[in-house]
């Protein structure tokens, strides 16, 4: 048994066979219903939308890192999940050419100045929604029913009581490619959780801020929580590992803060939607609530015998 | 019944079936046997034979001459050919007597006693102390030690831990099934020596046979069904999941009125102090994926690790790694030469494939090494100071509090190194705070 070449390595030998490449392929998967959705109601568009929101991710990450020397890492599937992810955010009718600059802002000023994967404050895919929405108000909030291109308001604009109930849960309402079918990012919701990758704290901590809110302010909460982006946001933005707290303690905290200032923003606020900017306030309050919120350590603070 | 556990912790694949099916088979000393100094926690034993020197199976060849230590007996009878320095489990190279092995196996006299639970707690202690025991589930601090804590000290609870939540692992299972009897005793013998007043063993639910052999010779033992779930088998995890209580943070398990020893060590003593047998051989799992034929085996202790390897058949093909332990905490081993020592209880031989070192990815703050910590640390932040020299950072966020079981690494969706990390920031702390004081 002499000249065994042995690997020699500090414990543990052993490693759980869950990736970081494969939590970026599971969101991906996870947006399969919300993406036949935004197909089925908007059609064309909501390909176009996706493939170039995708694409120019992937392709701005590349060429950044290529002009920084630094080494390519699209494959990790990162930036293809923050394309995918603004375009579903956009109205069906955005012009090509604005989804890909909000592809690249959102790559490049959202992710890669802070140093890539891992090291971003701001959800990337709202930095680039954000950008989006303060210098083409117009195309953003251009908003078209289902099954035609006739520029019609969504529900938050016309009012809860004059949209059906089914057509919010199903989708057939105006608004963002990826918002407005509660069914299908419920089914993507279900399965993130299952696949271990959502964090419920999160998700319910913004619905359920959303839902008292909702009863203090008057308004009502099925309304609340099926129209605009709140489901989407819960479930695909806030959520987001990198920018949200990684103490138990903190997830509540964000989840609940992101859903108050929803509704600090809808009710008081000048717009009529204010998910990206509560979602966006939040990343920025992530560091304080992780040092906030430190779990007690095993042990401190028992008496000794 | 509903199972007791901790809060944390993962579940890795078990790999338990490769050997939990089979006897433990008694494998003959080989004709060396190379028994090292130091076989535990604390100052190594002093060699009290040397080269030239005659030796029988039982007889005493390194005696403890300080407080925290343990005596060392030749598992052989024959002739010492040397005392020198030999490759260690543990990495290094510790001071050995290395005996050639005359095959008639002849016997220092021992001291039975037939009726061993109505000895004088003293004496049992000193029993315990001659039979040089130490806790043999893997961190082998020396038995008689653990059981003697300050006098305002105030013991209630003896846990016997029989989880062996460690993967590919079944020494203690084989043990608790074949010799429960034995395990029983020990346990009767370590609460008299402690003045523990309730007995309770622990054992996860994947064993529920061993339970069902315990259960035959228990009477007023309590035993516990645990969660199967890393690292139950803890010490602090097991107190929790137990007890309801936890060890303060920097203090030892007598803080919190329990003393907790491992199965083995309670079968060891039962032999020490009813039949008067030194510690000189122990039940090892030689088990993985490259092994011909994983089994347990009764080994003298010195026993070369290449000799046990041997008996199982020897590789399929050639290893990647060679583990002593289990994969979640066990040592690389580079030489196969290292013999078996007290705290050895397993072997573990990984392929190829198995023992290539993934490459990390930067860290996306999943958590999920916050939601499997079993003491509620921050494992991302200690490896983040740890890799930048935070040091004091390190020591502030609770680094000394971590137990090493590597639940962070095992389930790191990056594959990063966080309890290396950790490892190097406490190594850290410990010198600086050696510095400060001299």
């Amino acid at each position: 048994m002499e000249d065994l070449k042995l690997v020699i390595s500090p414990s543990p030998h052993v490693r759980d066979t869950d990736t970081t490449e494969g939590i970026m392929v599971a969101v991906l998967i996870s947006l399969i219903p919300v993406l036949a959705a935004a197909v089925y109601f908007f059609g064309f568009s909501a390909i176009r939308l996706v493939l170039l929101g995708g694409a120019t991710a992937v392709a701005t990450e590349a060429v950044f890192q290529k002009l920084r020397n630094k080494p390519i890492t699209v494959w990790d599937g990162s930036a293809l999940v923050t394309g995918v992810l603004l375009a579903l955010t956009v109205p069906p009718t955005l012009p090509s050419w604005m989804i890909i600059v909000g592809s690249v802002v959102a790559i490049v000023i959202g992710k890669q100045v802070f140093g890539g994967l891992g090291h971003n404050i701001f959800n990337p895919a709202l930095v680039g929604r954000a950008f989006l929405t303060a210098s083409f108000v117009g195309s953003m909030t251009a908003w078209t029913g289902p099954f035609d291109t006739i520029t019609r308001a969504t529900p938050l604009v016309v009012g809860a009581a004059r949209v059906r109930l089914p057509d919010l849960f199903f989708g057939s309402v105006a608004g963002s490619l990826g918002e407005t079918s509660a069914l299908a990012i419920l089914l993507g919701g279900i399965y993130l959780f299952y696949r271990g990758i959502l964090d419920h704290r999160i998700t319910l901590g913004v619905l359920s801020a959303v839902i008292v809110m909702s009863f203090l302010t008057g308004a009502n909460p099925v309304y609340g929580i099926l129209s605009g982006s709140v489901l989407f946001g819960a479930v695909f933005m806030a959520t987001d590992m990198v920018t949200s707290p990684y103490t138990p303690r903190g997830r509540w905290i964000f989840g609940v803060g992101v859903g108050l200032i929803i509704m600090l923003i809808r009710t008081w606020g000048s717009m009529p939607e204010g998910v990206t900017y509560a979602i966006l306030l939040m990343n920025a309050a992530t560091p304080l609530i992780n040092r906030w919120t430190r779990p007690r350590i095993y042990g401190q603070g028992v008496q000794r015998s | 019944m509903s199972l007791k556990t901790f809060f944390g912790g993962i579940h890795p694949k078990y790999a338990k079936e490769l050997t939990a099916e089979s006897p433990v088979e008694i494998l003959s000393a080989p004709e060396t046997v190379v028994v090292p100094m130091l076989q535990h926690i604390g100052a190594p034993a002093v060699p009290t034979v040397k080269k030239g020197d005659e030796v029988l199976a039982g007889q005493v060849i390194g005696e403890a001459t300080q407080p925290v230590s343990a005596p060392v007996h030749s598992p052989v009878s024959g002739k010492v050919v040397a005392v020198t320095d030999r490759p260690h489990v543990n990495g290094r190279s510790v001071l050995s007597v290395v005996i050639e092995n005359d095959g008639e196996n002849k016997w220092v006299e021992l001291e039975p006693h037939p009726d061993p639970v109505q000895l004088d707690r003293s004496v049992i202690l000193d029993k315990i102390r001659a039979a040089g025991i130490v806790g043999m589930g893997g961190a082998g601090f020396p038995t008689a030690v653990k059981l003697r804590p300050p006098k305002d000290a105030a013991i209630d609870v003896l846990l016997i831990n029989g989880s062996e939540c460690e993967p590919y692992l079944t020494s203690d299972h084989r043990l608790m099934l074949e010799s429960a009897a034995d395990v029983i005793l020990g346990a009767k013998l370590l609460a008299k020596a402690c003045g523990a007043k309730k007995i309770v063993i622990g054992v996860e639910d994947n064993k529920r046979d061993a339970v069902a052999e315990l259960k035959k010779h228990a009477g007023a033992i309590e035993i516990v069904l645990l969660d199967t779930k890393y690292p139950q088998g803890g010490e602090k995890q097991l107190i929790k999941a137990v007890t309801g209580r936890e060890v303060p943070s920097n203090g030892l398990p007598f803080q919190a009125g329990v003393v907790v020893q491992n199965v083995a060590t309670a079968a060891a003593v039962a032999q020490a102090v009813r039949d008067g047998k030194p510690l000189v051989e122990r039940i090892v799992t030689v088990t993985g994926s490259v092994i011909n034929e994983p089994r347990n085996f009764l080994v003298p202790i010195g026993t070369p690790l290449h000799n046990l390897i041997e008996a199982a058949g020897g590789f399929t093909e050639e290893p990647g790694k060679v583990l002593v332990g289990g994969p979640m905490m066990g040592m690389a081993q580079h030489s196969l030469d290292a013999p078996v020592v007290k705290t050895v209880n397993g072997i573990l031989a990984l392929s190829k494939g198995e023992a290539v070192v993934p490459e990390p990815l930067p860290c996306i703050k999943c958590a999920r090494c916050v939601d499997v910590c079993p003491v509620y640390l921050l494992p991302l932040r200690l490896e983040a100071f740890g890799m930048h020299e935070m040091w004091d950072e390190a020591k502030e966020y609770g680094a000394m509090d971590c137990i090493e079981c590597g639940c962070c690494t095992y389930i790191c969706p990056s594959k990063r190194p966080l309890l290396h990390y950790i490892r190097v920031a406490k190594n850290q702390i410990v010198a600086m705070s050696r510095k400060q004081g001299n």
